[in-house]
């Protein structure tokens, strides 16, 4: 067993840390104006929105590992930076990569990859998130079109995305209410779009979160991802993508939360000595430190799966799971460390706390993956085999 | 053009480099990086090939820690590599490098412009640029910010040299040396596609033998290394009922200890 990276994997990671680094002050700003910060253009041209794609579709050629690397770095800095990978790259163009026919793969994938066009995912609805399979957005049948109408919620980059995975119900007759579902690409400057930023968030307040709602808006038939009624499972996967993108990006959440409150806690000084020196401070101190080696070793074995070819499912469940809430947790014990300047945007650990609470609700709520694990455990949840498997990563094929 | 670049591995920026109990310097588990004096040198000499065609070969002299520099430089877009490394070279001073990297040079054969960093954050002596041009008996232009003119196939260029006084123009002939200051614009960023060649690269390794030199003489060593002696400071707060007051309080206590 090897646990070192490779020189390619540490040359993206302190590639992407320069980025991340160079982002913060821009982060702090808009984060405080609760605006979307003008970070995409910079991140399509250094190509960070083509790691996980290979060469062939646009992309970089990276592997499933550099984009969790990526996504580390990138919410090292801010969460809303790695918002971008988890929907761009994870919801949007993994799913074209893993579903699509060559012909989508051309058509949607390259320009995404490229970062020429960015791309989201609009699967949650007003009514909807966990209970996915009973979504209540319509697609119906026309000719060479489906005409869809509905609305969906918390989409991340839903104004600044150009193409949207969506996921709607075609079958309301269908016997099981998820087999009645499809998916789709959909060109999101189509007439009949209509779409906003959500006010008033807790947190992600630099990164751009919203709605679509669709009225008639038709959309080829070519533009189906997979067959008809094949959308939950097409869905469940782009969800596999996004996990492990918020695995990997909670990890960084933590290391950020850890890098602060050392920095802090041997500075600050209380009853004449560091406050590293009381043992309370070093019980956070450490539970941090512990959470980030076991977050990192989680979302790279799930990294590994995927370059393998192994079904990653049940391990992004898991990473995501114990991550995010160790991300949340890390940043709570960051602000206590930094006491009432923790309290204040002074330091940053105020942004990482908002930051962090979000990511135990998104992409499959902590409920939801404790009952995936506890499922697989008792053996009432297996990985049936797919249609189209995920492409492992294959260093030749790649470039 | 066939264009070479010297880079350096040095301690990273961020590190703290002290003088451990055997008198060796140490800067901990602080990750070795391309010097960041070097990373002005790559890009000019990427941007010199961008608009006048040609080649950039890097090359740095060290042990294997060198090759953090040589991936880096690769990454950014550098053609190809070399990595020069003799048991002989345990020991060196700025004129021993530069004797060897002259050598190189020499082998490389026909080349028209050196670029180097404007020193290395490490010794920070930012002798060895023109020690190599001395020895080879080359021009050499130091503290580079722009080329205002270059002529490869007559063999002149003109260039700003950022200086303390403000910029000089010097006029030189090619081959020549240059060291490259700050002022010449931010390095880019190594691209992924870089990255991908740099971290496969295999980069060759040549010897003294390969340079056909001896061990060149060094004639400067360290005798001994200190910390710094720490610096007593006193922190004072100046107090008053406006922002005025306290202004007025401060430029005396600064005339009275003759800051101004």
């Amino acid at each position: 067993m090897d646990f070192a990276l490779t020189e390619e994997h540490k040359m993206v990671q302190e590639m992407v840390r320069k980025f991340a680094n160079e982002a913060i002050p821009i982060i702090r700003e808009y984060d405080r104006k609760h605006e979307p910060a003008p970070l995409l253009p910079r991140m399509a041209e250094l190509g960070i929105l083509g790691v996980g794609i290979p060469v062939k579709y646009g992309g970089q050629g990276l592997d499933y590992i550099s984009l969790g690397l990526v996504c580390e770095e990138l919410e090292y800095a801010d969460s809303t930076l790695r918002v971008v990978m988890a929907v761009h790259m994870g919801l949007c163009a993994q799913t074209i990569f893993h579903w699509g026919t060559e012909e989508q793969k051309q058509k949607f994938l390259v320009p995404l990859a490229k970062g020429e066009k960015i791309g989201c995912g609009a699967f949650t609805e007003p009514g909807h998130g966990s209970d996915f399979a009973h979504i209540q957005m319509t697609g119906r049948r026309e000719g060479d079109y489906y005409i869809l109408n509905g609305e969906k919620m918390w989409i991340s980059l839903a104004t600044l995305a150009d193409y949207a995975i969506v996921t709607v119900r075609t079958n309301p007759e269908a016997e099981k209410p998820h087999r009645g579902l499809s998916t789709f690409i959909v060109d999101l400057h189509s007439p009949g779009i209509k779409r906003g930023d959500i006010k008033g968030k807790l947190g992600v307040r630099a990164g751009s979160t919203g709605w679509i709602a669709f009225q008639d808006v038709k959309v080829p038939v070519e533009n189906r991802l997979g067959e008809e009624g094949e959308g939950f499972k097409i869905t469940m996967t782009a969800f596999d993508r996004g996990r492990y993108t918020v695995a990997a990006g909670a990890v960084g959440l933590i290391r950020a939360a850890l890098d602060a409150s050392v920095n802090y806690a041997t500075e600050r000084k209380t009853f004449g000595v560091p406050i590293g020196q009381h043992q309370l401070i070093k019980q956070k101190i450490a539970r941090m430190a512990r959470d980030y080696e076991m977050g990192k070793l989680l979302y790279l074995k799930a990294g590994w799966q995927m370059n393998e070819g192994i079904r990653a499912t049940r391990m992004t469940s898991m990473a995501k799971w114990f991550a995010t809430e160790a991300a949340f947790q890390a940043a709570h014990d960051a602000v206590q460390i930094h006491g009432a300047y923790g309290f204040s945007d002074e330091y940053d650990v105020e942004r990482f706390f908002r930051n962090g609470r979000g990511s135990i609700i998104y992409e499959g709520s902590s409920e939801i993956h404790t009952l995936i694990q506890a499922d697989y455990a008792l053996g009432y949840r297996r990985d049936k085999p797919l249609r189209i498997e995920l492409p492992p990563y294959d260093p030749e094929e790649w470039q | 053009m066939k264009i070479v670049v010297f880079v350096k591995v040095t301690p990273d920026t961020a590190a703290t480099v002290k003088v451990d109990d055997s008198g060796n310097v140490t800067w901990g588990d602080a990750p070795l990086v391309l010097n960041p004096w070097d990373e002005y040198a790559v890009e000019a000499a990427l941007q010199t090939k961008e608009a006048h065609g040609g080649s950039v070969t890097v090359v740095s002299m060290g042990d294997e820690s060198a090759l953090e520099a040589i991936r880096r430089a690769l990454a950014m877009g550098c053609n190809d590599a070399i990595r020069i490394d003799d048991p002989a070279l345990a020991e060196d001073d700025t004129l021993s490098t530069a004797k060897v990297l002259a050598a190189a040079v020499q082998k490389i054969g026909d080349v028209d412009m050196v670029f180097f960093g404007r020193q290395a954050i490490d010794g920070d002596t930012g002798l060895t640029p023109a020690q190599t041009a001395r020895l080879l008996g080359w021009p050499y232009v130091g503290l580079v910010a722009a080329f205002r003119e270059l002529d490869a196939d007559g063999g002149t260029f003109t260039a700003e040299r950022a200086i303390e006084e403000g910029r000089q123009v010097v006029a030189s002939k090619l081959p020549a040396v240059v060291s490259v200051a700050k002022d010449y614009g931010e390095p880019r960023y190594p691209s992924f596609m870089g990255i991908r060649k740099a971290a496969r690269a295999k980069v060759p390794v040549w010897s003294l033998a390969d340079l056909g030199i001896e061990a060149p003489a060094v004639k400067v060593r360290l005798t001994q290394l200190m910390n710094p002696p720490k610096r007593e400071v006193q922190c004072e707060f100046i107090e008053g009922e406006t922002p005025e007051e306290i202004a007025e309080k401060l430029a005396d206590k600064i005339l009275a200890e003759k800051v101004l």
